[in-house]
C-alpha cells in the first residue's frame, strides 16, 4: 500500500501507456511524462506567483491581491488574462526574428533542466550517466536568451540590463558548478539519482545528507547564492530591479512574450531549486528513518516550495546589492571559498571515518571564512554608524 | 549514415554558411551558436555524451557569450565602409581548401586503420575521469597552465586599459 503510494505516477504511466500497441509504448511513456512536467510546473509557478506577492505584502506590513478569489488566489487567472489579451507590441527598429525567438529560447532551455531531476524514486524522465553535466549544459544555455532579448530591443537600456545581467549569470555560474563538483566528488558519479542514493542512508534516524556534512553545508550555502544570483532574484536583482526603476532585458517585451520571461524565471528558480534539493537536501529522501513510509515525490516537492519559500523570504528582507559589489563578492570571496571547499572535501575523503575530520573540516572551513571576510572588510574604511533625523 | 546525421549536418552546415553570409554581425554569431548546437547534436547521435553536453555547456553557454560581448564591445555590428569580402579571397579559398585536402586525407586515411568493431564501447563518465588523470595527466596539465596564461592575460590586458585611462585623465 505504501509502495503503491510511492510510485502511484509510475503506476499511473504504465497503466495509461499499456492501453497502446506495445510499438508505441515507450515513445508514449516518454511524452506522458514530458506533457506532465510541462503542465506541472507552470501551475505551481502560477501558485507560486500569487504565494509570493502575499508573502511579500504581509512581510511589508501590507495584504497583497485581495480582490481576485478567496483571499486572491485566484489572481494568477486574472494575470493570465490579461498577459494573453494584451498587445504584443515589437519596436519598429527591434530586430524581430532575434526578439521572437529569445523568450522561445529561455523556455526551452528551462524546461529540459527538468528531465534529469529525480522526482521520486524511480521517476526520473532520463536517467543520463552525465546527468549534472547536461543540467548545466542548459542552464548555461540560458544566459544566451537574456543576451539576445536585451540586444534586439534596440534600446540602451534593455542592451544595458542584458549586460548585466549576462555578466552577473557569468560570475556566477563558477561557484555555482564549483560548489556542485564538490558532490560529485565524494558521490563518485554525475548521475543525479546516484547521488540522491548516496544520501539515502540513515544513522541513528538521521538521513546521510550531504548538507549535514562541513563541506556540504558550506557548499550549500554557496550554491544557494549562486543560484540566487543565476536566477536574478533578490538580492541579486539589479538586471531585474532596473526594470521597476529604468529598464531591463525585457523592457520591450509586452503581452504573452513577457509573461514567458516571468514564467521561464520562475520555472528556472523551481528546477534549480531541485537540483539543490537533489544535490545536498537528499532528493527525494525522508528526513528520519521513521518517516519513509510518506511518498517520496512528496519529499521532493516539499523540499522544494520550502527554498521557494525562502527565495521569497530573502526577497522582502534583504536590500539589492549593486553590481560592482555582486561581481566583487563573487570573484573575491565565493569563489576562494569553493576552492577552499574543494580541498576539505578532499581531506574529507580521505581521513577515514571518525570525529577528527568533522574537526578538521569545519576548523578549517570556519578560518578560510573568517581569514577572508576579515581581509575583504579591511579595505571597506566603514566609519561608526552615523543616523540622520529629519528636523 | 542514417537520415538523422544527414538532418544534423545539414543544420550544422547551414550555420556555418550564415555565419558568413548574414549581414548584421550578431546575427553571423547566432548562426554559429546554431553550428555549435549542431555540432553538440553530432556528438550526442554518437552516444559521447559527456563531449556532447561539455561542447554545449562550453560552446554555447561560454565562447558564444564572449563572441557576442567583442562583437558589442568593439562596435564591430555596424557594416563595414568597405564591403565584408577580401580582395585576396582566392588566396583565402586555396588554402582552405588546402587544409580541408588535408584533414580529410588524414580522417580518411584512420578509419582504414582503426579495427572494424562490432560492438559501440561505453564509455561512463568514470572512464573519462580515469583517463584524463592517469594516461592523459600531461595534456590535461598542459591544457590547465595554458588556461591560467589565458586569465592572466586578460585580466592584465583590461587592467592596462585602466591604468591608460587614469593617465589620459589625469593629463
Amino acid at each position: 500500500m505504501i509502495e503503491n503510494c510511492d510510485q502511484i505516477f509510475v503506476l499511473l504511466r504504465h497503466w495509461l501507456v499499456s492501453f497502446l500497441p506495445a510499438a508505441w509504448q515507450q515513445t508514449a511513456g516518454v511524452l506522458l511524462s514530458v506533457a506532465t512536467i510541462v503542465c506541472l510546473f507552470p501551475a505551481l509557478f502560477a501558485l507560486t506567483t500569487v504565494f509570493e506577492r502575499k508573502g511579500l505584502a504581509r512581510i511589508q506590513n501590507r495584504l497583497g491581491p485581495n480582490r481576485v478569489g478567496p483571499f486572491g488566489f485566484f489572481q494568477p487567472i486574472a494575470d493570465a488574462i490579461k498577459s494573453l489579451t494584451k498587445e504584443d507590441i515589437v519596436p519598429l527598429s527591434a530586430d524581430a526574428a532575434v526578439h521572437f525567438l529569445a523568450p522561445v529560447l529561455l523556455v526551452i532551455t528551462v524546461f529540459m533542466g527538468f528531465a534529469v531531476l529525480p522526482m521520486g524514486r524511480n521517476m526520473v524522465l532520463v536517467d543520463l550517466d552525465a546527468g549534472l553535466l547536461f543540467y548545466f549544459a542548459m542552464g548555461a544555455s540560458s544566459e544566451l536568451a537574456v543576451f539576445m532579448a536585451g540586444w534586439s530591443s534596440r534600446n540602451k537600456y534593455s542592451l544595458l540590463g542584458a549586460m548585466r545581467a549576462v555578466a552577473q549569470m557569468i560570475s556566477y555560474e563558477v561557484p555555482l558548478l564549483m560548489s556542485s563538483v564538490v558532490v560529485v566528488m565524494i558521490t563518485g558519479s554525475l548521475s543525479l539519482t546516484k547521488i540522491v542514493e548516496a544520501q539515502n542512508h540513515y544513522t541513528w534516524g538521521l538521513p546521510h545528507w550531504y548538507i549535514f556534512t562541513p563541506w556540504g553545508f558550506a557548499g550549500f550555502l554557496m550554491y544557494a547564492i549562486a543560484t540566487t544570483a543565476e536566477t536574478n532574484r533578490s538580492p541579486f536583482d539589479l538586471p531585474e530591479g532596473e526594470s521597476e526603476l529604468v529598464a531591463g532585458y525585457h523592457t520591450e517585451y509586452s503581452g504573452f512574450k513577457f509573461a514567458l520571461f516571468f514564467l521561464g524565471e520562475y520555472v528556472a528558480m523551481f528546477s534549480i531549486s531541485g537540483l539543490g534539493t537533489t544535490l545536498f537536501l537528499g532528493g527525494w529522501s525522508a528526513p528520519f528513518s521513521f518517516l519513509t513510509w510518506v511518498p517520496s515525490w512528496i519529499w521532493f516537492f516539499s523540499k522544494l516550495m520550502l527554498s521557494i519559500f525562502v527565495f521569497i523570504w530573502m526577497r522582502g528582507t534583504l536590500p539589492r546589492l549593486r553590481q560592482d559589489q555582486l561581481m566583487n563578492f563573487a570573484w573575491k570571496f565565493v569563489l576562494p571559498m569553493c576552492l577552499v571547499n574543494l580541498l576539505v572535501a578532499g581531506l574529507w575523503r580521505f581521513m577515514g571515518d571518525g570525529w577528527l575530520r568533522w574537526v578538521v573540516c569545519s576548523a578549517i572551513l570556519l578560518l578560510a571564512y573568517a581569514g577572508m571576510g576579515l581581509g575583504e572588510m579591511r579595505k571597506q574604511r566603514l566609519g561608526p554608524r552615523s543616523y540622520r533625523y529629519a528636523e | 549514415m542514417s537520415v538523422v546525421f544527414y538532418l544534423l549536418a545539414a543544420l550544422t552546415v547551414a550555420g556555418g554558411l550564415a555565419a558568413m553570409l548574414l549581414k548584421n554581425t550578431v546575427h553571423c554569431a547566432l548562426a554559429l551558436t546554431v553550428a555549435f548546437a549542431g555540432l553538440a547534436l553530432l556528438f550526442l547521435n554518437l552516444d559521447a555524451q559527456f563531449a556532447g553536453f561539455a561542447q554545449i555547456l562550453v560552446y554555447i553557454g561560454a565562447v558564444a557569450i564572449l563572441v557576442v560581448f567583442a562583437i558589442l564591445l568593439t562596435r564591430g555590428s555596424e557594416t563595414p565602409k568597405d564591403g565584408v569580402f577580401s580582395r585576396t579571397w582566392l588566396t583565402g579559398l586555396a588554402i582552405a581548401a588546402a587544409v580541408f585536402a588535408v584533414l580529410g586525407w588524414a580522417v580518411i586515411g584512420s578509419a582504414r586503420v582503426l579495427p572494424h568493431e562490432t560492438a559501440v564501447p561505453a564509455v561512463t563518465v568514470q572512464q573519462i575521469g580515469v583517463a584524463l588523470v592517469g594516461r592523459y595527466v600531461l595534456p590535461l596539465e598542459i591544457v590547465g597552465v595554458l588556461l591560467t596564461a589565458a586569465l592572466i592575460g586578460a585580466v592584465i590586458v583590461a587592467m592596462h586599459e585602466k591604468v591608460e585611462h587614469e593617465k589620459e585623465e589625469q593629463k
